[in-house]
């Protein structure tokens, strides 16, 4: 140390990287798994939603040969939406838990680069998605015998493609956050529902109006329940709508990181990054 | 000044830093010798924080160059920041994980190795092993303090930015953590910048004193030349004459008559 050197051993390069990515999902890692209530509330959304479609199913289905022929569409559409949903609350949540603690200074001032936390705050999502959705899938089979798992590779596609879009949308509301501070929090819950209608989710993009449709297939959510209902209803993979919405993806995670790249750019001029939190 | 000069860990020219029509810090110039001790003193509003922030990189300067360890802040800063690390009453720990699991966060920030050990370590330096096991949150102001000291110490920096570190803290406490601080620059070789409006703490540590005012450095030098110079007993004097732009009952040429016409 007196030479310049640290006298205890510090790790470089890319071994360096990965251990900043774990460390942004071992501290958010280490909140989560030790509560049972944190773990119970991620699950009780979905499932109380997934419960509540397959009960309507079971009501319209002896009469609806829509249904008949797909048992399991409201089932599984509510829990890909929710997939969405925790995409988007997963890389928000994790953001907003550092304002919580006051601690956004000790990460910026540490040799975290950004694209690294933003990579943890993604492999967080992920995590939050397995605890929350497979919590529901589970359910979906213990009460209903309705696994989304008989989807095949469709549901991986479709997987991917909305937890990439939650993320450009989580990404996009820390940006906010950063750039409004935690009076903007409440939108970091809501904004992901702005998206809701236009995206297909229980029904057709065929039955938005004219203008709404051109919108709707700007998002790559509507390609994706297009695709769910090409499965669903005729056994077909539609690849034209998983690569649009894979197409699509790449421009709104771009514009997402930009966003929350530009508000981090603002808050070092600003001088905001240490003082941020409640 | 020569940023390049590998005696001088901090080197600061024509730094200034505005929030639209407020100028927060005003054309500042300093540096700071490796291995040494060295206050920022000045009231509230002076400018101590934001030169800080601007030093860790959190804080892009209008204008001026900030250099740290030969790296320009805030361009290179990701080429610096893992030999340093800071203390700050703006920022705190999550509260829910224990503070072996606090420790463990930073350790891997900062690419410590042999985790458990650096832990057990810091552990015995700071007081902390019957404490690692228990929630940050559910622990005394005093208590936290240490946690925050072993988090800024876990890469064993270089370079050592400290802002009010005994703010709020009991007297006992207070010396426990400078005579900490002591024994790691004895050890370490570390340099240190110390923001802090506790006099005492600044003549029993520090080698140097910059004098903050209004955002531009009103007078510096070791504690005894500024003692010396303002013809005061204490540095709590000089302090006062400085914030109050008061003459006193200066030296004549002191300082103190250049700062009452600012």
């Amino acid at each position: 140390m007196m030479n310049g050197a640290p006298a205890i051993a510090l790790d470089t390069g890319a071994v360096a990287s990965l251990r900043r990515i774990r460390a942004v999902l071992r501290r958010h890692a280490y909140l989560i798994l030790k509560s049972w209530t944190r773990i119970v509330s991620m699950m009780y959304y979905p499932t109380v939603t997934m419960v509540v479609w397959a009960f309507v199913t079971l009501y319209l289905a002896p009469t609806n040969n829509f249904l008949k022929d797909a048992p399991g569409f409201f089932i599984g559409a509510v829990l890909l939406w929710d997939v969405l949903f925790r995409g988007q609350l997963g890389v928000s949540l994790t953001f907003i838990e550092e304002l919580y603690a006051r601690n956004l200074g000790n990460l910026f001032v540490s040799p975290l680069t950004l694209p690294e936390y933003i990579v943890g705050q993604i492999a967080m999502s992920v995590l939050r998605a397995l605890i929350g959705v497979g919590g529901a899938c589970i359910f979906a089979w213990i009460l209903f015998r309705y696994s989304i798992f008989s989807l095949g590779f469709p549901l991986l596609a479709f997987f991917a493609n909305l937890l990439v879009f939650g993320w450009a949308i989580g990404l996009a509301m820390s940006g906010m956050i950063m750039r409004l501070g935690l009076g903007a929090e409440e939108l970091a819950w809501a904004a992901i529902f702005i998206v809701a209608p236009i995206s297909g989710v229980y029904y057709p993009i065929a039955v938005l109006p004219g203008w709404m449709q051109a919108i709707a297939w700007a998002l790559p959510s509507a390609h994706v329940f297009e695709g769910m209902r090409g499965a669903l209803l005729h056994g077909v993979f539609l690849w034209s709508e998983f690569w649009l919405a894979a197409a699509l993806n790449v421009v709104y995670v771009a514009l997402g990181a930009s966003a929350f790249a530009w508000s981090v750019h603002y808050a070092r001029e600003h001088g905001t990054l240490l003082q941020m939190g409640e | 000044m020569d940023p390049t000069d590998a005696a001088i860990a901090i080197a600061v020219a024509d730094l200034k830093k505005s929030y639209g029509d407020v100028e927060a810090v005003r054309g500042i110039s300093f540096s700071v010798r490796r291995g040494t001790t060295t206050a920022l003193l000045g009231g509230n509003g002076a400018g101590k924080t934001t030169t800080l922030s601007m030093l860790l990189g959190v804080l892009t300067p209008s204008a001026g160059r900030v250099t740290v360890l030969g790296a320009a802040m805030p361009a290179e800063r990701h080429r610096v920041l893992p030999r340093l690390n800071f203390t700050s009453p703006y920022v705190d720990l999550p509260k829910r994980l224990t503070v072996r699991e606090n420790l463990a966060v930073f350790a891997d920030l900062y690419g410590v190795r042999n985790v458990a050990a650096r832990i057990d370590a810091l552990a015995a330096d700071c007081d902390l092993g019957a404490l690692l096991k228990r929630p940050y949150g559910s622990l005394s102001a005093g208590q936290r303090t240490r946690v925050s000291l072993a988090k800024a110490v876990i890469n064993e920096p270089e370079v050592l930015l400290l802002d009010e570190p005994t703010a709020s803290l009991d007297p006992d406490i207070g010396d426990r953590m400078r005579t900490y601080l002591e024994h790691y620059q004895r050890r370490t070789g570390c340099t240190m910048l110390l923001a802090s409006h506790h006099m005492g703490e600044v003549e029993r540590m520090c080698d140097d004193v910059i004098m903050l005012r209004a955002g531009r450095v009103v007078d510096q030098g070791s504690p005894q030349a500024l003692l010396a110079r303002y013809g005061r007993a204490n540095l709590e004097e000089v302090f006062l004459d400085i914030a109050r732009g008061r003459a006193g009952e200066p030296v004549p040429g002191s300082a103190a008559e250049e700062i009452a016409s600012l």
